[in-house]
């Protein structure tokens, strides 16, 4: 044979790190960097579970410091109620600076306008994109994971924005070894993604080990719900339902946390964190093919939100 | 324990590969990506769904999957691969993250920027075609970043009767002209994507062939090195100091150990100022711990309070690495705009960016048969050369043969900020043998790639 393998035999290696390790060794890294080369950081933080995370990892990099960045929060006017009761619960408790831009003033001003279909999370780009100026925050964490669209599957971890906060995807940066380059004009920002590498079980699986606490409705419970394009959409102020579309009760969980107008939940009985791995486990669906309207737009839906400014 | 916690113990204390396949569209590879995410049920039904609906808006009958990872506009217009795209699947054993870089001779860049996270490149070869230009490309490119582990897969092994001389015969002269590169290890695998021999299965069609598929290959490789063989590094990142009530005194420096093990007790040394002491505590996030390695994140702290900020080194007293101002080193070319000599840059490596100038370059590599232009003047666009560069700080740096971590930098234009060369500091390839190919193409008997 012309093969040459030296593949070691059955031993484990007691130094090769988990994958959870080598995930979280990444993201602490990344946090790390930007502490260390930037002015004016940010964490996007909405109080679902991606940036639940992130804000975990950020408080084991710097401890038994405090993490060195405010958070901002993008309110859609929309958002679950019990979200935004464990938003303020964790700022709280971390003792952490929170900004939030909302939608909702936006449109009161007269400054966006209510989309025919009622889905405010396009409108989120304006807001976003005002406090990242008006803040001159010059890295903004976001809890994008390359594993969840094909657009972010192009991303790089460090990903520059221009003045208007736009992403041009023929212009990237290239991205070698672990040498994540920040460097950025006054008035440009850079975005910021520690958990690009991690997939939507590591995540979970992630939050089962650490023993983080989620908002309620991740897990299953009965809702209130009512059937729009083949999801189910909690029934509230925002907006639902109308005519012709009937409210009834299910035992549902969400997979992802976003505008109400936009974000479908499961049918589900998992209760417990251990029941929501097997089920994501075992699921044939996305987490954003089975929850997203907004990327169901169009093929590139979410290349061209990102071009404009969106996380 | 419960059953269920049982599996989640399982899946989260798998490790992790991340690898980068290379070969150009028409070799498979787009088939083979499909193959292995496909047979270890890491396509979706909705994913597949979208493909197979944007397959037939352009009038194709069987779904493209080439549509999953091509995820620009842009790529899909074209219909071919721009940029690297991540992947992600698993099988019990493994996690991987597989970077899929496009194979045009154009996009070296992108293999480079592939390549420089992967401990295995997947290189695909068409048996009807054999060893072509492109394939020692990609061996070249494999060798130059050391990539641990390369696999040749020949693919289409369906179009030539699943004949075993055809793929004794390519893989014979792969794994030659590999080896002569100083690539460390060569696994020859006979391949059809298409109809799915060897990827994940394995074939009833190559009976002679007693070795593993792809997907078990990638399974069973080892992900970490041997501790004692390498220096130990670490590049601080930032220094940890609450000065709080409840953590007066506290000081650490954070950081990713770049290579090797790192223990409490052990004597230090800090560059570049020379300074030394003791490794006090380690603290591996929220953990405290005797001995940490690469490539944890962790803090460290010392029994002395010397003066350490972002970007000095840790190493250990007896085994530190020399601090230089001057830099030589292999470069890949990555920006549009050229490299020139005498050009001012700064340069990033480790946690530490410094002023430079380039003072030359010495010569210019052709990939595709490996011989050296000499003095080209610049470098253009996926060009890959050797060069010398001056800083205005010392590094602590190391040969990229004994650590890629702290063997590596960039160059950066200090206008725009834009990342100009990937480096890649010491010799290009850790053997030196002269390929023929090479001493035929030029009268320079010195090999200096």
């Amino acid at each position: 044979m012309t093969t040459v393998a030296t593949v070691s035999e059955g031993t484990d290696n007691p130094y090769a790190l988990s994958h959870l390790d080598s995930l979280e060794s990444e993201a602490v890294h990344i946090f790390r960097e930007v502490a260390g080369e930037f002015e004016r950081p940010v964490i996007l933080f909405s109080g679902g579970k991606d940036s639940i995370v992130m804000l975990h990892l950020a408080l084991k990099a710097f401890a038994p410091a405090p993490v060195p960045f405010t958070l901002l929060h993008v309110d859609t006017g929309h958002n679950f109620p019990e979200v935004l009761e464990y938003r303020d619960r964790t700022v709280a408790r971390h003792g952490l600076r929170l900004h939030v831009a909302s939608v909702q003033e936006y449109i009161d001003a007269g400054k966006l306008r209510e989309r025919p279909d009622g889905t405010r999370n396009p409108l989120q780009t304006v807001p976003l994109t005002e406090a990242i100026q008006q803040h001159r925050f010059d890295a903004v964490f976001g809890g994008g994971r390359r594993d969840e669209e094909k657009a972010r599957a192009k991303e790089r971890v460090f990903s520059l924005r221009d003045e208007f906060s736009q992403w041009d995807p023929r212009r990237q940066r290239p991205e070698l070894w672990q040498l994540y380059n920040g460097r950025h004009a006054p008035g440009e920002h850079v975005r910021v993604f520690p958990i690009s590498n991690w997939t939507e079980l590591d995540v979970w699986q992630y939050i089962a080990r650490e023993g983080i606490e989620l908002p309620e409705i991740y897990f299953a419970h009965e809702r209130e719900v009512f059937n729009r394009s083949g999801m189910w959409l909690t029934a509230g102020d925002w907006g639902g339902p109308k005519e012709g579309e009937q409210v009834e009760t299910r035992q549902v969980r969400y997979r992802t946390v976003g505008d109400m107008s936009c974000t479908g939940a499961v049918d589900s009985d998992a209760t417990t964190l251990d029941a929501v791995i097997t089920e994501i486990a075992a699921s044939r669906l996305t987490e954003r093919g089975a929850t997203r309207a907004d990327d169901k737009m169009s093929e590139a839906a979410m290349e061209d939100r990102k071009r404009e400014g969106y996380f | 324990m419960t059953a269920l916690t049982q599996h989640t113990e399982q899946l989260s204390t798998t490790t992790l590969l991340r690898f980068a396949t290379a070969g150009s569209v028409d070799d498979g590879k787009s088939t083979l990506v499909g193959r292995l995410l496909h047979d270890s049920k890491s396509v979706l039904t909705d994913q597949l769904e979208a493909v197979e609906h944007a397959s037939r808006s352009r009038g194709q009958e069987a779904p493209d999957l080439a549509l999953l990872t091509d995820g620009l506009r842009a790529e899909r217009e074209q219909g071919i691969t721009i940029d690297v795209a991540y992947r992600y699947f698993a099988t019990p054993r493994r996690r991987f993250i597989l970077a899929d870089t496009p194979g045009h001779v154009q996009y070296t860049r992108n293999m480079v920027t592939g390549a420089s996270t992967a401990e295995l490149a997947v290189v695909l070869v068409d048996a009807r075609n054999g060893v072509v230009e492109q394939t020692r490309r990609h061996a070249a490119v494999a060798a130059l970043l050391r990539v641990p582990h390369v696999v040749l897969a020949v693919n289409k092994m369906d179009l030539v009767d699943y004949a075993e001389p055809v793929f004794a015969a390519i893989a014979e002269e792969f794994t030659a002209y590999a080896a002569s590169l100083g690539v460390p290890e060569i696994t020859a695998i006979p391949i059809s994507a298409l109809a799915g021999d060897n990827v994940v299965e394995p074939s009833s069609h190559m009976d002679w062939y007693g070795g593993p598929t792809v997907l078990e290959h990638l399974e069973t490789v080892p992900v970490s090195h041997d501790l004692t063989a390498c220096h130990a590094r670490f590049p601080v990142q930032y220094v940890i100091r609450p000065q709080t009530a409840e953590h007066p005194d506290y000081r650490g420096y954070a950081g990713q150990i770049a290579a090797g093990a790192f223990r409490v007790g052990e004597a230090v040394t800090v560059l570049p100022s020379g300074r030394t002491s003791t490794v006090t505590a380690i603290d591996a996030l929220g953990e405290s711990v005797d001995i940490a390695w690469a490539p944890q994140s962790v803090t460290i702290r010392l029994a002395d309070d010397i003066d350490i900020s972002r970007g000095d080194l840790i190493a250990p007293a007896d085994d530190a690495p020399a601090v230089t101002r001057d830099v030589e080193a292999t470069v890949c070319h990555v920006a549009d705009q050229p490299l020139t000599v005498g050009q001012r840059v700064l340069l990033k490596h480790t946690t530490r960016t410094v002023k430079a100038i380039v003072k030359d370059i010495p010569s210019r590599l052709t990939l595709d048969d490996l011989s050296q232009h000499p003095a080209p003047g610049r470098l253009v666009a996926n060009d890959i050369g050797r060069v010398v560069v001056r800083t205005a700080e010392p590094l602590a740096l190391d040969a990229y043969a004994d650590s890629r971590r702290t063997g590596s930098f960039l160059l950066i234009d200090p206008a725009d900020g834009t990342t100009l060369t990937a480096g890649m500091a010491g010799a290009s390839f850790a053997a030196v043998a002269e390929p023929e190919a090479a001493a035929a193409a030029t009268d320079d008997a010195e090999w200096s790639f």
